[in-house]
């Protein structure tokens, strides 16, 4: 029994596309787009602007229907947990609640009793080095911090699949090395299935088990590639040759897709 | 010497003033010139306090900044009485602040023995009868009060507008199809001006000299007002908050309740300072048509007796409690949304 589970991927998309129409215009934001993600695997999708990988997130995450194709998510074995649990940029914390609400939110919705809530949520809180500002608003934290309680709002509610829309886009160069760096860690320590969209090519090869890369208008998946870095990886792995040789075999392949895009918006 | 703030060009600024102002005064120049020396003086000062500005100790910048932005209204007020007790301005038109001040104290410790009113209640007798406990005696001193009658129609208006308000433009955020159904028409009524259907309010209403028609026409004013703010603080708020209440589990009254109605607080709370100040102004202007206490009855009242100065005190209390309802308005924001930064 366990066996069979194992054997099946934990995310089996097949021919999802998605058109978003106002009644004038017809925007084909994904096609034809098929994808399977291993249990345990962190995946990440890399592609020009407007190739539809946040669509394809929000459609994972069950916030969008897809115009055609399905999905299928296994279920894990407790079915009071969610299956996904999205990272939005840093902005999508809430402002009108402090860390710890913040971060409790998805048990509080799940109705996890509050003692328990309160709980997990401080001990996230305590590994994404937050103690000091349990109970401050997000107006009083910098971007990296907003930033890191929006990663533990979406582990404190234990999903079976993390999902990351370029969590670490707005932030600044430093900070978001720091993150990257806090999210190996936080990762290997449960090794989560993760889907994670980013535009930064080194960034995916640094944290996925594969990158899978997309065309643009419609988006379409360009091919995969595996990163046989070895793990635990950390920051070090960056100095090697073969992050090198990976990186840049990936922005050759994407470098055709980034100007496509670009032409294409300066048509219109 | 850092080259900042040269103490020579310092002293000149200061004689020319005094010179300036000397010889306008020796060759009576006033009369005939008062727009020149008061536009001269301003520039002097301008050029005065920011050259003491650039010798100011960083330390003590807020401070001298504060000072500069309390002393002109003071030196402003000064101008206004020299420029009466120099017979350049009317006192018939512009009554010298020293009067406006004395009638403003008149108007609070007197009673008028005319109209049966005065502005507080006769705050002597309204604590006497209250620590004696003679409710009756109370009441009589508050009917009299023109304050508390325009504050009790502000507050009462305030409220039957503004509860209906919030309701109707968080259903109408929320609900797209309500939304279309209603905004033309809410639209319509928004850009008509509320006092004109005070004549409505007054042929609906059984005593139309009474209490109703003018609450009923601050509350109307303030219902538009919020809905329309309401709904669009509703409608506006980040499409990311609602996708990451949605991916955590809440729906329906959970969501509205921990992401709709926070979200749109700050545009609902932005409503309301708007919502205030136009109940301030349409009571002020029911008060001037059509009643018998009310600061804005007691204005009107002393530009009908030619009382010029009390008539200005009229305008001072409206300020006053423009600026006090809108302090309040701000606390009550903070209380309720202590997340905002301050």
């Amino acid at each position: 029994m366990e066996h069979t589970s194992r054997a099946l991927p934990k995310i089996r998309a097949s021919h999802i596309s998605k058109v978003f129409s106002n009644g004038k215009e017809r925007v084909e934001a994904l096609r034809d787009f098929s994808l399977e993600v291993q249990e345990g695997e962190f995946l990440c999708i890399v592609g020009p602007s407007g190739c539809g990988k946040s669509s394809f997130l929000r459609i994972l995450a069950g916030l969008l229907p897809a115009s055609s194709g399905t999905i299928e998510i296994q279920p894990g074995e407790d079915p009071g947990k969610p299956l996904t649990s999205m990272v939005f940029q840093e902005y999508a914390v809430f402002p009108w609640k402090t860390v710890l609400e913040n971060v409790g939110f998805g048990l509080q919705m799940r109705g996890v009793p509050k003692a328990e809530r309160l709980t997990i949520a401080q001990s996230w809180i305590e590994r994404v080095g937050l103690s000091k500002f349990i109970h401050a608003y997000p107006h009083q934290l910098s971007g990296g911090m907003k930033q890191r309680v929006g990663i533990a709002r979406a582990l404190a509610s234990d999903p079976e699949i993390l999902l990351m829309d370029e969590p670490l886009g707005a932030l600044d160069a430093q900070t978001r090395t720091l993150l990257q760096e806090e999210i190996l860690r936080i990762w290997e320590e449960r090794r989560k299935t993760v889907v994670y969209v980013t535009h930064s090519i080194e960034e995916a090869v640094l944290l996925g088990d594969r990158v899978v890369l997309m065309t643009a208008h419609p988006g379409t998946q360009k091919a995969v590639f595996p990163i046989p870095l070895p793990r635990p990886r950390d920051l070090k792995v960056m100095a090697t040759a073969e992050f090198g040789e990976l990186t840049y075999t990936i922005w050759e392949a994407l470098r055709g897709e980034v100007l496509k895009a670009m032409k294409l918006l300066g048509e219109t | 010497m850092n080259g900042k703030g040269n103490p020579k060009l310092l002293s000149l600024l200061t004689l020319l003033f005094a010179l300036w102002n000397g010889c306008l005064t020796l060759f009576h120049g006033w009369t005939a010139f008062w727009w020149l020396g008061l536009g001269v003086d301003f520039l002097l000062i301008v050029g005065i306090a920011e050259l003491i500005g650039k010798r100011i100790p960083p330390l003590y910048a807020p401070l001298y900044r504060r000072s500069l932005s309390v002393s002109f209204p003071l030196l402003l007020f000064l101008a206004w009485e020299l420029l009466v007790r120099g017979g350049v301005l009317s006192p018939d038109w512009f009554p010298p602040p020293s009067r406006i001040v004395q009638a403003l104290w008149e108007l609070i410790t007197k009673f008028d023995e005319f109209s049966k009113t005065s502005l507080l209640g006769r705050p002597w007798l309204l604590l006497g009868a209250a620590w004696g406990n003679r409710p009756e005696t109370v009441k009589e001193l508050l009917a009299e009060s023109h304050l508390y009658a325009t504050l009790m129609r502000v507050f009462v208006g305030f409220f039957l507008g503004a509860t209906p308000g919030i309701l109707l433009g968080m259903v109408m955020g929320v609900s797209p199809t309500i939304r279309t159904m209603i905004d033309a028409t809410l639209s319509a009524f928004y850009v008509l001006p509320k006092i004109a259907i005070f004549p409505i309010m007054m042929l609906i209403f059984p005593d139309p000299f009474g209490e109703g028609p003018k609450i009923a026409v601050v509350a109307i004013s303030v219902f538009f007002l919020v809905t329309i703010n309401t709904m669009v603080g509703v409608r506006d708020i980040e499409p990311v908050y609602l996708e990451a209440g949605r991916n955590y589990g809440a729906s329906g009254f959970r969501l509205f309740y921990h992401v709709i109605l926070p979200g749109a607080l700050p545009v609902v709370f932005a409503g309301l300072r708007i919502a205030l100040g136009t109940a301030l102004i349409v009571i002020i202007a029911v008060e001037f048509v059509r009643a018998k206490t009310g600061v804005g009855f007691l204005t009107f009242y002393y530009w009908e007796i030619l009382s010029p100065e009390k008539m200005y005190a009229g305008l001072v209390v409206v300020m006053v409690l423009g600026v006090l309802l809108t302090a309040g308005l701000k606390k009550v924001e903070q209380w309720v949304m202590p997340w905002r930064k301050p």
